[in-house]
């Protein structure tokens, strides 16, 4: 929240003081068909102690980036250009060896399915284990000590009969726990969890959510929340960045994005949703199309095939010829001009939205 | 068949369709006592049953023409499955299913070809349930040549029609599924259930694997094809945002039975199931200033159909099971104070009010560990 606020002042500050920080990313990847431009241009901060949440439809760059942050993207087909800082420290261009000491360590990753993020031929102890050992250097005793006080702390019921067992023997909702323990055990100043709970069931999702955030509080760790789901987002994350096409179009603390949208993005992205806490009758206005391929993404503004505001905007042609630029800050990349995006939103969204 | 213009962005509540009456008609579709168990074998040197997933359990449900149905649950709570036995994909164990007043639960291929052309299916996923190897023409008008049918101008003439009633290029007939992206797939699978102008169709999670814009835009597409041809739907979902905007009455299901059925309104403002509380509880909610919810956090997952806990089946997750839980299968019924068709199986029921009452109910001793030492830190 306080980045938000701070770097309005002082205007991008290549390697500030911010914890994460993320400038100008991009990366390509060569296909056969030609090069995808799966993150382009993308700037973000992130402060100690504080969530960042990150949503956009399938195809949005949001995965890309953040594998690209962990280093996990394939070296001889992905070009990752632009400025990534991890605490005083440049990682775009760092060795393997040096991500190596990183990865598990400062930062770690939760992935979306459990089941295969998890080997199958280790035991759920000696997972969460490996990277303890070596990391701290503990010995295989500690870190079994370590893997059940872990097992513990994220709910599995009697982990010191637990630790020993496989994968495939946990229910989903525990594996994603386990993994969640695996994340934790080096106390990890970042954690990036990537749709964490999208394969999970809603009771499920609400422990682990809710679990995510107390670990949070006790462990004092940034974490970049990936999701789809606006509702998610909503009460686990402080700021909120909406990506579209590789770029993000909106950002803000998470009450401002969510209440007073901007973007015309993130005005469909609310309109498709249903809530519960809507009138029953209240229609859904979806945003016509689909998402573009990022093969060949659309000039200008990526969103304006699917925007249904391209004409009010001053100057025609300006969405499909002029890319729009996101502000630092709260803002949006939209050429309509703020009063434009208020009015529109207060007559035509705010009513639909109910 | 036409269809109005400009789908994505037709506005204005559905009053007709919410203030239909269920109960003004016979039931289209009447299952009762549905039970579908899947034997499990095992042992040497013979090999003989040792048990069985008890998928669906003594489901008892009624579908009304015209109105749409919603089934909701957590996976493996047997949705999925009720849905497959409506569509007769699948043989009941016991219990019985009844298509107009006619008896189907056993009934051979012959006696239902006539009634599958009625009874249409819609599944979750576009990218498995169309054939690569066939051409978009071929898909759509397989039902027809299944059933010898030739509408009036040919097949391929009620192809197009059906391709622009569900938002696609008719001129697209001869593209292959691998052309299209999610969203239109899902439109293909819809025109191919609408082919043979059902009565019913069953929709099997038709938006989860698509992405939050194009859910929007099938489930329109729904309604406005149910709006129009007044076809009843059996909607299989886990969300219960969507499952309450697109569904009249509502089927809550937890380990092969029923456990809440009722009307849209009381279900979700006045339920009386624990279960149907944690899950309501359970929803993330993108309205930041929404009013303030019970919130119940469930400890653990599901537990396996195989062994079912005797009794209530949701006892073990339960923060009100006595012992009369684990003796006594509660019956479903009408509670005192619940509305007409409003159907609860709870010896305990909550009170009909999804508003925070008392304190939180949190199961989950390892979230209750940590909240303690971060309030405590405070």
């Amino acid at each position: 929240m306080t980045t938000l606020t701070k770097t309005e002042d002082s205007p991008a500050p290549s390697s500030s003081g911010a914890f994460l920080s993320v400038r100008d990313l991009r990366v390509q990847f060569s296909t056969e068909d030609g090069i995808v431009k799966a993150v382009d241009g993308l700037s973000f901060d992130l402060e100690r102690g504080q969530t960042l949440g990150i949503v956009g439809e399938s195809g949005s760059g949001k995965s890309v980036t953040n594998l690209s942050i962990l280093g996990l993207h394939n070296r001889r087909s992905t070009q990752v250009s632009g400025e990534i800082v991890l605490d005083g420290q440049e990682i775009t261009g760092a060795s393997d060896k040096q991500l190596q000491t990183l990865r598990g360590n400062k930062m770690a990753m939760i992935f979306q399915d459990a089941l295969t993020a998890l080997s199958p031929y280790y035991t759920v102890g000696r997972q969460i284990a490996e990277p303890y050992i070596k990391h701290t250097g503990a010995s295989k005793k500690e870190a079994r000590a370590r893997a059940i006080e872990m097992l513990g702390k994220v709910g599995i019921p009697d982990p010191k009969n637990r630790v020993d067992d496989f994968p495939h023997q946990f229910s989903g909702g525990m594996r994603q726990r386990a993994m969640i323990a695996m994340s934790l055990v080096c106390n990890p100043e970042l954690l990036i969890a990537d749709e964490p709970t999208t394969a999970l069931d809603v009771t499920v999702q609400a422990q682990i959510l809710d679990l995510l955030k107390d670990l949070q509080q006790e462990f004092g760790s940034a974490i970049i929340l990936i999701t789809h789901d606006l509702g998610v987002v909503a009460n686990t994350v402080d700021d909120l960045l909406v990506m579209y096409a590789g770029r993000a179009v909106e950002r803000g603390t998470v009450r401002e994005v969510l209440k007073t949208p901007e973007h015309p993005y993130t005005w469909g992205l609310l309109g498709s949703m249903p809530r519960l806490s809507q009138d029953v009758g209240s229609e859904l206005t979806p945003i016509p199309g689909s998402p573009p391929s990022l093969l060949n993404p659309p000039s200008g503004c990526a969103f304006n095939p699917r925007c249904s505001f391209v004409d009010i905007v001053d100057g025609s042609g300006r969405c499909v010829n002029e890319r729009p630029l996101l502000p630092e800050g709260r803002g949006s990349a939209c050429h309509l001009t703020g009063e434009q995006k208020q009015q529109v939103f207060i007559e035509t969204i705010q009513p639909r939205l109910g | 068949m036409t269809m109005s213009e400009n789908k994505s962005n037709t506005a204005g509540p559905d009053t007709a369709q919410a203030q239909r009456e269920p109960d003004v008609s016979e039931p289209l579709l009447s299952v009762k006592g549905l039970t579908k168990h899947f034997p499990i074998y095992g042992g040497f040197p013979f090999k003989r049953q040792v048990g069985a997933v008890q998928a669906v359990d003594d489901v008892t449900l009624d579908v009304y023409p015209g109105e749409s149905l919603g089934l909701v649950g957590e996976s493996g709570c047997g949705k999925s499955t009720t849905g497959r036995l409506l569509t007769r994909l699948m043989e009941p164990t016991s219990g019985t299913i009844t298509y107009n007043g006619q008896d189907i639960s056993h009934a051979n291929r012959r006696k239902l070809a006539p009634i599958r052309s009625e009874i249409q299916m819609i599944f979750q996923d576009p990218y498995a349930s169309l054939n690569p190897r066939q051409t978009v023409g071929t898909i759509i008008s397989g039902p027809m040549e299944v059933n010898g049918i030739n509408p009036p101008g040919g097949r391929e003439a009620r192809v197009r029609e059906l391709l622009e009633t569900v938002g696609l290029n008719p001129e697209h007939y001869n593209r292959f599924p691998h052309e299209f992206s999610g969203g239109q797939r899902q439109r293909i699978g819809v025109a191919r259930a609408l082919a043979l102008n059902p009565k019913i169709i069953i929709a099997d999670e038709p938006v989860s694997a698509l992405d939050v814009s194009i859910q929007a835009q099938v489930i329109n597409l729904l309604q406005e094809l149910q709006r129009e041809l007044d076809i009843a739907f059996v909607f299989i979902a886990h969300d219960l945002a969507i499952v309450r905007h697109f569904s009249q009455r509502i089927a809550v299901m937890y380990l092969g039975k029923v456990v809440e059925v009722a009307d849209r309104d009381s279900l979700y403002n006045a339920p009386r199931h624990p279960y149907t509380h944690a899950l309501l509880s359970a929803v993330p909610n993108a309205d930041l200033d929404a009013d303030k919810t019970e919130r119940i956090r469930l400890f653990g997952d599901v537990p396996s159909p195989i062994m079912p806990p005797s009794g209530c089946r949701f006892r073990t997750r339960c923060w009100k099971a006595q012992d009369k839980c684990a003796t006594e299968e509660p019956p479903l019924v009408q509670l005192s104070g619940a509305r007409e068709g409003h159907l609860t199986a709870c010896h305990f029921p909550e009170a009909p009010t999804t508003e925070k009452t008392g304190p939180d109910v949190v199961l989950d001793p390892a979230l209750v560990a940590l909240e303690e030492k971060n309030t405590d830190k405070k």
